[in-house]
C-alpha cells in the first residue's frame, strides 16, 4: 500500500499549460473575430460579475463569521439563513439619497469611489484562478498588483481631503501613513518568492511549485514571509486591528464620513474585493496557488492530488485565508497608531531584510527542498 | 508574448471598470430622492457646528513617514530585477546583494538614532 502510495509505479507528473483568456483572444483573431470578441466579452462580463457577486458574498460571509465568533446567528430573515441578505443591502444602498456636502471638492468627492474600484478592478483581472483562468498574465505580475493596488489608497486619500471634514482628513492622513508604511513589508516578502521562483509572471511563480509549496520547501525563510506578508496585507486593507483609518470610536466614519448610498458601498466594496485579492496572492505566492499538493519525486500521490481539479486548490486556499483574515479580525483588539508605526518600523522591516537575507543564503546554497 | 498588446486588455479595463462605477452612481442619482436642508449639507461634526475649516497644517510625521517610505520602497524596488536573476548571478550576486543591503541599513539605523521613528 505504501510503496503504492509513495513508490514510483506510475509517471503522471500532469504538466499544466498556461493559456490566459487574452491569449485565447489574440488566437481567436485571426481565424474567427467573432470567437475573439466572444472571449474578450467573457473576460469583461466576468471580472464584472465576479467583481460584484463576489463583494456581496464576502460581505455576507463576513457577518455570518463575524456572528458566530460571538455566538449570534447574524442575517438569518432575508432568504435562507439570510443568504440574500447582501441583495436586499444593495438594493437598499442603490435607493439612497446620493449626498454631497455644501463645503465638498464637489469633483474629487466624485471621482475618488471610482478610483478605489477601478484599482481593485485592475488588480483582480492578474489572479490565476486555474491553468486556464486568468485573463491577463504580465510579465511583470507581482510588481503590477503591488504597483496597483497602492492606487487604491489614492481613492482613500482623495475621498478624506475632499469631504473637507476634520474626520475624514484625519482618517485618509492616517490611511496613507499606515499604507505606504507596511507596503515596504508586502514588497519585501513577495521580493522572498520571487527570489525562489526566479519569475515575476503569476503563472511562472505557480509552476514553480510544481514539487511543493513556497511555504514548505522554503521552510522557516518561507513561513517567516508568509506571515509577514499576511500582517502586512492586513494592515494595508485597512481591516481590524489595523482600522485606524476608520476606527470609529474615534474617527466616526474615518475617511467615508461624508460618503452615503452607493458612493459609500464603492469603498465597501473595494476593501472586500481587495481582501480578496491579498488573500489570492497569498495563496499564489506561498500555498501555490492552483498548484494541487506535490511532494518532489512522489508521481503516484502527485498523480492523485491532480485528480482535485486545480481551480478547486485555488478556491480552497484562498478561502482559508479569507477565513484566517476575519479570524484576526474578530480575535485582536485595535491598535493605537504609535503602536501600528513600531510595529512596521521597529519589528517587520528588520525582520523583512534579515529573512530577505536568509532567503538569498537559502537560494545560492541549494538548502530548500527539491533544489533541482 | 511580451508585447505592447499585452497591456490591451488593462487598458479596457480601466475604461470598464470606470463605466460599471459612473452607471451605477448615475443610477443611484436618479432613484434615489433628494431633500436638501442647509444643516444636512454641513460636514459631520457629530451634531456640533463645525469649527474652522479642515485646511490647516497636517502633523509633521506624516511627510517624515512618506519620505522613508520613499528611501526603503525604491530601494527595494530596485532589488527586483536582482532576484529575478538571481540564480544565475551566483555568488557575486549575493555579495553585491550584502553591499547594497549593508548601505540601506547603515541608514536605517541612522534614522532610528535621529528619532525619526518616534510617532509621539
Amino acid at each position: 500500500m505504501l510503496d503504492f502510495l509513495f513508490g514510483q509505479l506510475v509517471a503522471t507528473h500532469a504538466t499544466f499549460d498556461v493559456v490566459t483568456l487574452s491569449d485565447r483572444t489574440t488566437q481567436a483573431l485571426a481565424e474567427d473575430p467573432w470567437l475573439a470578441a466572444g472571449y474578450a466579452l467573457l473576460g469583461l462580463a466576468g471580472v464584472g460579475g465576479f467583481l460584484s457577486l463576489l463583494g456581496m458574498a464576502l460581505i455576507y460571509v463576513e457577518r455570518k463569521v463575524a456572528a458566530h465568533f460571538q455566538c449570534r446567528l447574524g442575517p438569518m430573515r432575508v432568504g435562507w439563513h439570510g443568504m440574500l441578505q447582501s441583495v436586499a443591502d444593495a438594493i437598499k444602498l442603490l435607493l439612497k439619497e446620493d449626498i454631497i456636502p455644501d463645503r465638498a471638492d464637489r469633483v474629487l468627492f466624485l471621482i475618488a469611489p471610482v478610483f478605489s474600484i477601478i484599482a481593485t478592478t485592475l488588480g483582480l483581472i492578474l489572479i490565476p484562478m486555474s491553468p486556464s483562468l486568468q485573463v491577463v498574465d504580465l510579465n511583470i505580475g507581482v510588481i503590477f498588483i503591488s504597483a496597483v493596488s497602492s492606487f487604491g489608497v489614492l481613492g482613500i486619500l482623495l475621498a478624506g481631503w475632499s469631504s473637507n471634514n476634520k474626520w475624514s482628513l484625519l482618517g485618509a492622513m492616517r490611511a496613507g501613513a499606515q499604507f505606504i508604511s507596511y507596503e515596504i513589508s508586502v514588497t519585501l516578502s513577495l521580493l522572498v518568492v520571487t527570489l525562489f521562483a526566479g519569475s515575476l509572471q503569476l503563472s511562472e511563480i505557480v509552476q514553480s511549485q510544481q514539487d511543493g509549496w513556497w511555504i514548505w520547501r522554503g521552510h522557516i525563510v518561507g513561513l517567516v514571509a508568509f506571515f509577514v506578508f499576511l500582517i502586512a496585507s492586513t494592515a494595508e486593507l485597512n481591516r481590524p486591528p489595523f482600522d485606524l483609518p476608520e476606527a470609529e470610536s474615534e474617527l466616526t466614519g474615518g475617511f467615508h464620513t461624508e460618503y452615503s448610498g452607493l458612493r459609500f458601498s464603492f469603498f465597501f466594496l473595494a476593501e472586500f474585493i481587495n481582501m480578496f485579492i491579498a488573500s489570492a496572492l497569498a495563496a499564489t505566492l506561498f500555498l501555490g496557488g492552483w498548484m494541487p499538493f506535490h511532494i518532489g519525486g512522489l508521481h503516484t500521490f502527485n498523480g492523485l492530488m491532480d485528480l482535485i481539479p486545480p481551480g478547486l486548490w485555488f478556491a480552497g486556499k484562498t478561502t482559508f485565508i479569507i477565513f484566517l483574515i476575519m479570524w484576526v479580525r474578530w480575535t485582536f483588539p485595535r491598535l493605537r497608531v504609535d503602536q501600528l508605526m513600531r510595529l512596521e518600523w521597529k519589528f517587520l522591516l528588520p525582520v523583512g531584510f534579515i529573512n530577505l537575507f536568509a532567503a538569498a543564503t537559502l537560494v545560492i546554497t541549494k538548502l530548500y527542498f527539491f533544489p533541482w | 508574448m511580451d508585447k505592447v498588446e499585452i497591456y490591451l486588455p488593462i487598458l479596457i479595463m480601466v475604461a470598464v471598470g470606470a463605466l460599471i462605477a459612473t452607471v451605477l452612481m448615475g443610477l443611484s442619482v436618479l432613484i434615489g430622492k433628494r431633500t436638501r436642508s442647509k444643516v444636512k449639507m454641513q460636514p459631520y461634526e457629530c451634531g456640533v457646528d463645525p469649527v474652522g475649516d479642515t485646511k490647516h497644517p497636517v502633523p509633521v510625521k506624516y511627510y517624515m513617514v512618506a519620505i522613508l517610505f520613499i528611501i526603503f520602497d525604491i530601494e527595494v524596488v530596485f532589488l527586483y530585477p536582482w532576484a529575478v536573476i538571481y540564480d544565475s548571478l551566483g555568488m557575486f550576486g549575493f555579495l553585491e546583494m550584502l553591499v547594497f543591503v549593508a548601505i540601506l541599513i547603515t541608514g536605517y539605523f541612522y534614522i532610528l538614532g535621529k528619532g525619526a521613528l518616534k510617532w509621539d
